[in-house]
């Protein structure tokens, strides 16, 4: 028997007509549960003096107010809920600037259709009930592993959760358990090739014939040497947790672009600096409308995600609407490692620490594994004569930093006013890793 | 008794060394004596100076981190096995040393000695008492 090619045919291969219609049903009715149920966006709404009564079409969409990452801190952490906390059950979350973090929260329902949207994503790279589908995404309040997790198991695979880390034990798990689907991020896919080459396996060694590789920017060329050294196809998925998590959008064999899982998120490329929507085509900022979620159910979410929409016919046969891969950010938000880091958290820590706040950031991808380095000038205050315990504080600010932002840097402390001071906005981040 | 050091903050790259010693040399800085510690992100100079509030003057006006560091010298003899002695004079009153780097003076037949301890006047008292002479800023300056 032909193995499934598709998880939910009849939606994922809907024709565009009814697709929209269906869109629209959906949207009609989010709008009224928001309204209804969300006070904080209620009165964004009102604010701009829109009712679920002026929402007819999909087109009347941009009449809604945007939200923004400052408002889910402004709401942290029960304000952006549509449900009774009683009606919930989970959260996730993402690390957030000056440790207000993003919580989102979901009811079962929302669990199952996130657990959907991921096994829609497995079932597209091949994934069938025989495969075994190792995730080594972490697991907890990141959504990577928990998602794929989901996902792995409504398509029915032999699902390995291991969670991120412990190199040695993923190998051994993949070869004497014969893994054939492997989601992790594209850099720890990368780093495992590696360590697989140096315990002496050659990549036909191993059983994996797909990977699942997300939450951070990649490239063509990472992409092929990953195939290369594991000896795979190698799929990008997206997702953020404010939309629920991975499989948001997520690649088909065609390898040409991430199709959105349209019937539950909305689409829409705006000009960042103005707001304005614009047309299928152009390069802007992403925002998706959450049509289903009920627990925590966005409304023009701006995902600050710069990319572009296709909608050209796609060989796999679905219908959806396809995305590129990110191409850079509308902010200042860094991916390193697949955590969300903004240079606003680390300068937050400095002063805390009692460092000036004069510093920049230079993010690198060295053998496949992001780099960063902070630069900070150091203070009288700070200085002390024994190497001892000067070392001592440079790795206490590391370790501060780290449990701020969640990615241990390398600190560099450098002479008073030898960082550049530009006029207007510093340029506070060198980003050498050329990923766009 | 305590002297005082000049401690300055060396970036870690090329000519980052030559810059303090440029700085110096440039305003007629007498250097008496200095040690550098080093790892790989950094390097902390110690310097004894003829005139301490000119260097210190000097090097903050150009920018470095310079921190004035009370540390104590103590005068050795030249004959061997002097400094062992006066070393477990300090380790027999329990006191720790962090650094030390020593200079050979024209005038005189000693070597001075410079310590970093934690508690500078029990490690006086200690020396003194075990009959060491310790240096001061005028012997420095005399050099």
């Amino acid at each position: 028997m032909e193995a499934k090619r598709y998880y939910q045919e009849e939606i994922e291969t809907m024709p565009l007509e009814q697709l929209r219609a269906l869109q629209k049903e959906k949207l009609l009715k989010q709008v009224r549960h928001v309204y209804e149920n969300v006070p904080y966006y209620r009165a964004k709404m009102e604010e701009q003096g829109v009712t679920p009564d002026d929402i007819k079409e999909l087109e009347d969409l941009s009449k809604l107010p945007f939200l923004t990452k400052a408002d889910l801190r402004d709401a942290y952490p029960y304000g952006l809920l549509g449900m009774p906390l009683s009606d919930c059950v989970r959260i996730q979350s993402t690390s957030g600037t000056t440790g207000k973090r993003v919580v989102a929260f979901y009811t079962q329902k929302d669990v199952e259709l996130w657990e959907d949207c991921c096994a829609r994503a497995i079932v597209a790279v091949g994934g069938t009930k025989d495969d075994v589908c190792q995730v080594c995404y972490g697991y907890g309040l990141f959504t990577g592993g928990p998602g794929l997790n989901g996902g792995s198991h409504k398509v029915g695979c032999l699902t390995l959760p291991m969670s991120s880390g412990n190199t040695e034990r993923q190998i051994q798990f993949m070869m004497d358990l014969k893994s054939t689907i492997l989601c992790c991020t594209p850099s720890y896919a990368a780093y495992i090739g590696e360590s697989l080459k140096e315990a002496g396996y050659k990549p036909e060694d191993n059983c994996l014939k797909a990977g699942i590789f997300g939450a951070e920017p990649w490239t063509e060329e990472m992409r092929r040497d990953i195939e290369k050294a594991l000896g795979i196809k190698a799929y990008d998925i997206y997702g953020l947790t404010e939309t629920s998590g991975p499989g948001v959008s997520f690649e088909c064999e065609e390898q040409t672009g991430m199709h959105i899982n349209e019937d539950h998120f909305l689409a829409e490329i705006i000009d960042p600096d103005t707001g304005e929507v614009l047309p299928e085509g152009s390069k802007g900022e992403l925002v998706f409308t959450a049509l289903d979620k009920e627990a925590f159910p966005l409304l023009r979410y701006r995902t600050r995600d710069i990319c572009v929409l296709s909608r050209k016919k796609c060989s796999c046969g679905r219908t959806h609407v396809k995305m590129t891969k990110p191409m850079g950010r509308s902010d200042d938000m860094m991916i390193i490692r697949g955590v969300n880091v903004f240079p606003s958290q680390i300068e937050a820590v400095l002063l805390k620490e009692g460092y000036p706040p004069n510093y920049y950031i230079e993010v690198d991808r060295v053998n496949n594994s992001d780099t960063l380095d902070v630069f900070v000038e150091l203070t009288a205050e700070q200085f002390e004569d024994t190497v001892g315990k000067f070392s001592a504080r440079e790795n206490a600010l590391a370790e501060a930093i780290k449990t701020m932002v969640g990615v241990k840097p390398k600190v560099h402390l450098v002479n008073p006013k030898s960082i550049a001071r530009s006029e207007g906005k510093a340029v506070r981040i060198v980003d050498k890793r050329k990923l766009h | 008794m305590s002297i005082r050091q000049l401690t300055v903050f060396v970036e870690n790259r090329q000519g980052a060394m030559a810059e303090v010693t440029g700085e110096l040399a440039s305003h007629n800085v007498d250097l008496r004596a200095l040690s550098m510690a080093d790892t790989q992100e950094f390097g902390v100079l110690r310097l004894m100076v003829k005139d301490v509030d000119a260097a210190l003057a000097v090097l903050r006006e150009a920018g470095h981190i310079v921190n004035v560091t009370p540390v104590i010298a103590v005068k050795i003899s030249d004959t061997p096995g002097r400094l062992a002695q006066a070393l477990s004079v300090l380790d027999a009153a329990n006191i720790n040393i962090e650094y030390l780097y020593a200079f050979l003076t024209r005038t005189e037949k000693h070597a001075y000695v410079v310590l970093r301890v934690e508690d500078n006047d029990a490690a006086t008292n200690a020396l003194v008492s075990a009959g060491f002479k310790l240096v001061e800023e005028s012997d420095i300056q005399k050099l």
